[in-house]
């Protein structure tokens, strides 16, 4: 185990702290999630496409990933205005704006859910100005959208502060200098130095959204094949005593948020290698 | 094994060890580090036992109701979403009933959530002494899924174990503005109707087949025009929520639809509730009768050993107290004398069961509600 | 995940000079944007608990969240985050010491499968353990033969809170124990030190910004957690509901100032650690500003 497995050295307690990690891992997170997956392999695999291919779940995976990329790229344009307005700009109350962007990280999901309801109802605070615009909030994808923003704000936001403040004034500067407009200052230094990090804050709203339950469902109306997210589709499945069916649905969730797992990691291992290049 | 080196030169720092002063060995035998281990491990110790304790405070569920004759009982109670405010009522006075009789003081313990849901759960190892459901087949499932509850067990009490009774009614707004009076007015083009998710809730099952039964009685009514006229319903239906509750929340609350459709007593409580200015009800021509079971969960309560108070507590929905209680929770009681006395309370409507029109529960569920059935073939929302 | 729990040094403005200054109109114009955003899905949300919870009075309010039912699901509340907040710390703390001070093949994986929970739905972290231990599951029969419950009781739900919240801790320590190297650790031990001590009083007060900002945003998410343990929980009043779901409870019961009562005590939670958040930060800018002069 030492020499091949990993470099040699004199602090100790490396096999302890990984024994515990391991096994701490193991039961709480890989036991229960090969069970499910072992009981979905159980279905076959017929069953196994027939219950995933199915309109209804078909249905719920798209609003589900639709609703979730909605919600991720409308934080994408918003949460990078924030980010830059927190970091370039001065106003007053700005310390207390930038403590409260993390508020959707802390709020329970159930408080935010009830409280965009009560908001977009008809009646509510911001619904009764769009009621008699004919939109529809509550019970609608718009609905389901807005909640998703709320939950994913935080992610583009936090992800794009640090690497808007490790932006270097001469690179702009320097730009300028040599005749380039604001816009293009914009588009050719600053973008693409911040990209890497807004696309990871991008994937990372979106593969939290994508999980989303508890302030969705009370918005969303539920309606089979129109504003049923996947999440709630295996509860039901659950209650039908379809036990195959509901791990189905999640094991095709794990494997969609496994894959977003690893592209936020790919993303964020070029980011620093990025910044390691550029700030030396 | 405690030697000081004297010339050693470090692997990765590079340096000669041996100037300073003695190290400690950093190869030291196995049980002395795991000794110097455990100690760092101390921490665990309050949270280790306090999950112990979660462990055994789960025990300890099954365990009160172990107590021998003597000492105290808690019982679980697994109902569905509306019957909150009767079985706080009803549980307050059994508890009386029970110490008064036999001098044992019974705890009840309430869980309450879409029936099916409670089913699921019970099945899934939810200790219920006794449940409480809005459809025999929902307890069927738990017989024939879990094997938990003895076949036969709708004949063990009066009245198909149905110790109270409902049906579907109307829910209107006040005035009526859409003069809403029967079961044709719902497929009006102008009408919208809210009802839960007939997958989901036991309430919407009873909505569906009632509107089925409403249909088939109509002159020159059968099975396809029956199926036409619940089509034509649900085309009404802009959101399906999945429980009774989340309905009228919407219906009330959030101020959508034209109708509700309730159980009967949902509908009372919705009026003395959120205001009899909003909402008023409106009994149809005919309805279905909606019989609520209770069973005792027969292998629950032998290993708890709590049969005996959980059959008493059942017993007790058929007593006068029991029968009251349940009428001024607006259930139409069994009984026929206490029934009399508030007939005032219920409207006068033709009720037909679910055996007469659909040859009981799991006929109507295989036709109806299950995968493919008639249901899903109908709720194309899409279309 | 590490960006969206990384601290951050507190918010700097980097100051633009002319020609790399946008207009004024741009800059009202943005800020305006960023106000609004933020003003309908921060702020609104807020305000509206708070306003609902006291539409009955003072009194109403005060009387919601002393009903039995409510001190019930408060009290479950603490005991889950009690005891789920303690372990993960454990094991954020083993890992990262593993992952942080050590070389070895494989940390990238490791690395990723601590990070799962973090992209499991709710909803699915409450399934597997019911797959697992219900009475239909792998270990039903035998935890039924045995007399022990686990899902639909204390212990399940306590488990779904340790499993939602698994990476909070160890995310946050991982990449500070790496970025902060063994250097310190390493001439710890060379001058004597044991393995405990070098922990204890090196690594630990290096880190213990960083490990106390995990420990409260574990905290947040422990007693907020809502999808996994409304599949877990059973919903035995006074029993098996812990704060969120005592919310929904109400909130379904048209109880609506009670919920909202219910849900002010998890927005004041929300805000404490909002504000701890900042402290630390704050804190943490101090200290890097001094210690720069000291290190490399």
């Amino acid at each position: 185990m030492k020499s091949a497995f990993r470099q040699h050295t004199v602090l100790p307690g490396f096999g302890i702290t990984l024994g515990v990690t391991i096994f701490y891992l193991s039961i709480i997170v890989l036991l229960p999630l090969g069970g499910l997956v072992l009981t979905t392999s159980t279905m076959g695999w017929g069953a196994f496409q027939e219950t995933v291919l199915d309109s209804r779940v078909l249905a719920a995976f798209r609003l589900t990933f639709g609703a979730s990329l909605a919600a991720a790229l409308i934080n994408a344009v918003f949460g990078s205005i924030v980010a830059w307005v927190l970091v370039r700009y001065r106003f007053p109350g700005k310390r207390v704006v930038d403590a409260m962007v993390d508020l959707p990280f802390a709020l329970p999901t159930a408080v935010s859910g009830i409280a965009l309801v009560t908001i977009f109802a008809s009646n509510g605070m911001v619904g009764r100005w769009l009621d008699p615009l004919g939109i529809e909030v509550v019970y609608t994808w718009f609905g389901i959208v807005i909640a998703l923003t709320l939950i994913g704000l935080p992610f583009v936001v936090r992800t794009l502060q640090p690497a808007l403040e490790d932006l270097e004034a001469e690179l702009e500067e320097a730009a300028a200098s040599l005749g380039a407009g604001r816009i293009e200052i914009f588009r050719r230094v600053i973008m693409p130095t911040v990209l890497p990090a807004l696309l990871t804050g991008f994937s990372m709203a979106f593969a939290r959204a994508i999980g989303e339950y508890g302030s969705v469902i009370f918005i969303a109306g539920n309606m089979p094949m129109r504003t049923e997210i996947a999440p709630l589709l295996i509860v039901i499945k659950l209650e039908q005593y379809d036990y195959a069916g509901a791990t189905a649905i999640a094991v095709v969730m794990l494997i969609v948020s496994f894959a977003m797992l690893l592209v936020i990691n790919l993303l964020q291992w070029w980011s620093r290698r990025y910044q390691i290049k550029a700030g030396g | 094994m405690h030697t000081a080196p004297s010339r050693r030169v470090h692997p990765s720092l590079k340096i000669e060890i041996g100037r300073a002063r003695p190290l400690r060995p950093l190869h030291t035998s196995g049980a002395t580090t795991m000794i110097r281990h455990f100690r760092q491990f101390r921490w665990l110790a309050l949270p280790a036992v306090m999950l112990l304790a979660g462990c055994g405070g789960g025990d300890g569920e099954g365990g009160a109701g172990e107590a021998a004759a003597g000492g105290d009982v808690t019982l679980l109670n697994v109902s569905y979403d509306p019957t909150r405010e009767l079985y706080t009522e009803f549980n307050a006075a059994f508890t009386a009933h029970w110490l008064a009789q036999t001098g044992q003081t019974v705890t009840v313990e309430q869980s309450h959530a879409g029936s099916g849901s409670q089913a699921r759960a019970v099945i899934d190892g939810l200790q219920a002494d006794v449940v409480t459901l809005a459809l025999a087949y929902d307890i069927d499932e738990i017989a024939t899924r879990a094997q938990l509850i003895d076949p036969g067990w709708q004949q063990r009490l009066p009245n198909n174990s149905a110790p109270y009774t409902s049906t579907i009614v109307f829910l209107v707004r006040k005035g009526n503005p859409k003069a809403i009076r029967d079961w044709g007015d719902l497929i009006r083009e102008d009408v919208e109707v809210i009802t839960p998710n007939p997958k989901t809730s036991g309430g919407a099952r009873w909505n569906y087949l009632a509107a089925w039964g409403y249909a088939l009685r109509q002159p020159g009514g059968s099975e396809a025009t029956a199926k036409d006229f619940v089509t034509r319903l649900f085309r009404n239906v802009p959101v399906l929520d999945s429980g009774a509750r989340g309905a009228t929340t919407t219906f009330v609350q959030r101020g959508m639809g034209d109708v509700l459709l309730a159980w009967e007593n949902e509908a009372y409580l919705a009026v003395n509730e959120l205001g009899p200015d909003q909402v008023e009800i409106v009994v149809p021509s005919v309805s279905i009768l909606a019989e609520p079971p209770v069973a005792v969960v027969d292998s629950n309560v032998d290993k708890k050993g709590t049969r005996a108070v959980a059959e008493a507590y059942l017993q007790y929905l058929y007593s006068d107290e029991g029968q009251q209680i349940a009428a001024r929770n607006y259930y139409r009681p069994r009984n026929e004398a206490i029934a009399a006395q508030h007939t005032a309370q219920f409207g006068n409507v033709t009720l037909f069961t679910i055996d007469e029109v659909f040859g009981g529960w799991q006929s109507a569920q295989r036709t109806h509600f299950a995968d493919g059935a008639v249901f899903d073939q109908i709720y194309q929302p899409g279309a | 995940m590490a960006g969206a729990v990384a601290m951050r040094k507190p918010p700097t403005v980097v100051q633009a000079t002319g020609a790399t200054e946008e207009p004024t109109w741009v800059r009202r114009l943005l800020i305006g944007t960023a106000l609004l955003f933020l003003g309908i899905f921060l702020f609104l949300p807020l305000l509206s608990v708070f306003s609902e919870a006291f539409s009955g009075g003072v009194g109403l309010y005060l009387e919601s969240i002393t009903q039995p039912d409510a001190l019930a699901a408060i009290k479950l509340t603490l005991l889950v985050a009690a005891i789920a907040v303690p372990l993960n710390t454990i094991f954020g703390l083993c890992a990262a010491w593993a992952i942080g001070k050590f070389e070895f093949r494989g940390k990238q994986l490791l690395i990723t499968l601590i990070d799962l929970p973090f992209a499991v739905s709710p909803v699915i972290s409450g399934l597997i353990y019911v797959l697992l231990f219900g009475l239909q599951g792998r270990f039903g029969p035998w935890l039924r033969e045995n007399d022990i419950q686990v899902i639909f009781t204390v212990t399940g739900i306590v488990l779904a809170t340790i499993f939602v919240t698994f990476p909070f801790v160890a995310r946050e320590l991982i990449p500070l124990m790496e970025a902060q190297g063994n250097e310190e650790e390493q001439a710890a031990r060379v001058l004597g030190a044991s393995g405990w001590q070098t922990f204890w009083r090196v690594t630990l007060p290096n880190v213990r910004w960083g490990l106390l900002y995990g420990v409260i945003l574990c905290n947040a998410r422990a007693m907020g957690e809502f999808g996994a343990v409304s599949v877990v929980s059973g919903h035995i009043r006074g029993r098996t509901t812990t704060m969120p779901l005592q919310v929904e409870i109400l909130y379904n019961e048209y109880n609506f100032v009670a919920a909202f009562a219910v849900a002010t005590l998890l927005a004041l939670l929300a805000l404490v650690t909002l504000v701890a958040k900042s402290l630390i930060e704050w804190r943490t800018g101090h200290a890097t500003d001094k210690g720069r002069g000291a290190q490399i």
